[in-house]
């Protein structure tokens, strides 16, 4: 279970969260949404501890992980599967020692047992003999399938996806979104999707948070939000920018 | 015109701020030292790449800084009061003070302080450093302590290299376009020798490699704003290796000599 209480944070003058407060039970599938700078990425690593927040609490499995030193975290990060915006591989490393730099670090799995951890990742995300290509090697669509990957050889409990199908054609999109619904019904992970793709959240969220100037605009299932009578949310999920707002730009 | 008077004032403290986040960041990286050994592979991996792979450079540069301190020091001979064998001094001396020292840490901060500032820039910008971190992973043992360590050994490695080049390109153009035969070089390299001289162009080695790598971890490290910002980042680390490295020289040579 993951808990936010009162979230506060802001670069120097500028204000990027202001009073998050979210708790998410274990098996849910939410996805934040929110205009680009709308704070979303800041909330994701805020959650995982890559970002210190100004304010407030955020408990993951009970543990108030603010304060944690980096070793305690590193506890914490091992139930975390992150899935980046670009897939995040590393340059210098193969697909396969990008998947297995992570169990060999998190996990204390035998090498044939890594090896074979590393092949059914890559199944599992229709990367099929891919081990030995370089990050250079492989499409946009591809890393993201590769970051995936890596991030569920972990069989983490949450797991992380920033933008996970921005930048896609709608046939990966597609594919990718049957990916995360697939991992959240054969897993049972606890899933946090960050987007701005609302084809995404109705594919796969059963909750949808959607942030607007730092503050959480709307909390509730994606049915709900097509409905709701606030123009900020409408002009977000309709992708309708001359909707009228009143003094209220998105 | 608020703006042009409150600039230096603004300079200092952007300066303070970074000179405060370097100390931190090798604060961080001497309390990693003590996991050395779990980063022992990746440390010879990059005392390969800043070692083994510079020496054709450092052989090329130090052979010409021989022949032509070589060439200049029979130049101010020419008058015939001192004598041929001299050149040797001068070549030997100049070669293990300062020439080697210094154009290994200059050749060095072009070829590994630049590439080591663009690749770490490039995996901030890339998210490869937070994904590091998101796999438990901590940045500055994994990236910078491994470079840092492979620098301090190998840089004094490539000066021991840089001074026998050095006295053998001065040895080379002293016995082809001067009058000097080899026996009278030696003999001028071996009567003004002494150890320490040597051990402080290795110290300097190794204080340069330091300083070149931090400095380019460092500015990679904390490298923003995409592939501008890893441009600046490379540009940065190479004019600040090179006053910091004429300031180290400096400072060693008035604490040690």
């Amino acid at each position: 279970m993951i808990e936010v209480k009162n979230l506060f944070k802001s670069y120097g003058e500028k204000g990027v969260l202001s009073d998050i407060s979210f708790s998410l039970q274990r098996g849910q599938a939410v996805a934040i949404v929110g205009k680009s700078g709308a704070g979303k990425s800041v909330l994701l690593k805020c959650l995982i501890g890559l970002v210190k927040p100004d304010e407030g609490t955020i408990y993951v499995d009970n543990k108030l992980i603010n304060s944690m030193s980096f070793g305690q975290l590193q506890e914490i990060r091992a139930s975390i599967g992150m899935v980046f915006q670009f897939g995040a591989l590393f340059d210098s490393l193969t697909v396969s020692e990008n998947i297995s730099l992570a169990l060999r670090k998190l996990t204390k799995l035998e090498e044939e047992e890594i090896q074979e951890r590393v092949i059914n990742s890559l199944e599992s995300v229709d990367m099929a003999n891919t081990e030995d290509l370089m990050p250079a090697e492989l499409s946009g669509g591809m890393k993201k399938r590769v970051g995936i990957a890596r991030a569920i050889a972990i069989k983490p409990a949450y797991l992380f996806y920033d933008e996970p199908t921005t930048g896609l054609d709608p046939v990966m999109t597609d594919s990718i979104n049957r990916l995360i619904r697939k991992f959240q019904s054969t897993e049972n992970v606890t899933s946090v999707i960050i987007t701005h793709e609302m084809r995404t959240v109705y594919d796969v969220a059963d909750r949808v948070l959607l942030l607007h100037n730092g503050k959480i605009r709307f909390d509730g299932n994606p049915d709900d939000i097509k409905n709701i009578d606030d123009p900020v949310v409408q002009q977000f999920i309709t992708g309708n920018s001359t909707l009228a707002l009143k003094g209220d730009v998105l | 015109m608020v703006q042009l008077l409150l600039y230096p004032f603004n300079l200092l403290i952007n300066t303070m701020e970074g000179v405060g986040r370097y100390v931190e960041l090798m604060i961080s990286m001497f309390r990693s030292l003590f996991s050395w050994h779990k980063y022992l592979s990746l440390t010879v991996d990059h005392m390969y790449n800043i070692g083994v792979l510079s020496i054709p450079i450092v052989i090329l540069t130090s052979l010409f800084s021989g022949m032509v301190t070589s060439v200049q020091a029979a130049y101010q001979f020419e008058s015939g009061f001192v004598p041929n064998w001299f050149v040797g001094s001068i070549v030997g001396e100049s070669i293990l003070l300062e020439l080697a020292p210094m154009m290994t840490a200059l050749v060095m901060t072009g070829r590994i302080g630049a590439t080591i500032a663009a690749e770490i820039g490039t995996m901030r910008v890339s998210e490869q450093i937070d994904a590091l971190e998101s796999l438990s992973f901590d940045p500055v043992s994994f990236l910078i302590l491994p470079r840092i360590l492979a620098a301090a050994v190998m840089f004094p490695i490539l000066v021991i290299i840089a001074d026998c080049f050095g006295i053998i390109g001065g040895l080379f153009a002293a016995v082809n376009a001067m009058d000097v035969s080899t026996l009278e070089f030696i003999r001028g390299l071996r009567n003004w020798f002494r150890p320490w001289d040597a051990w402080f162009g290795l110290i300097k080695g190794l204080f340069f490699g330091v300083a070149i790598t931090s400095i380019a971890c460092y500015q990679g490290f904390y490298t923003t704003g995409g592939a501008t910002g890893v441009g600046k980042s490379t540009t940065a680390t190479v004019v600040i290796s090179c006053v910091a490295i004429v300031f180290l020289d400096y400072i060693l040579a008035a604490i040690l000599l």
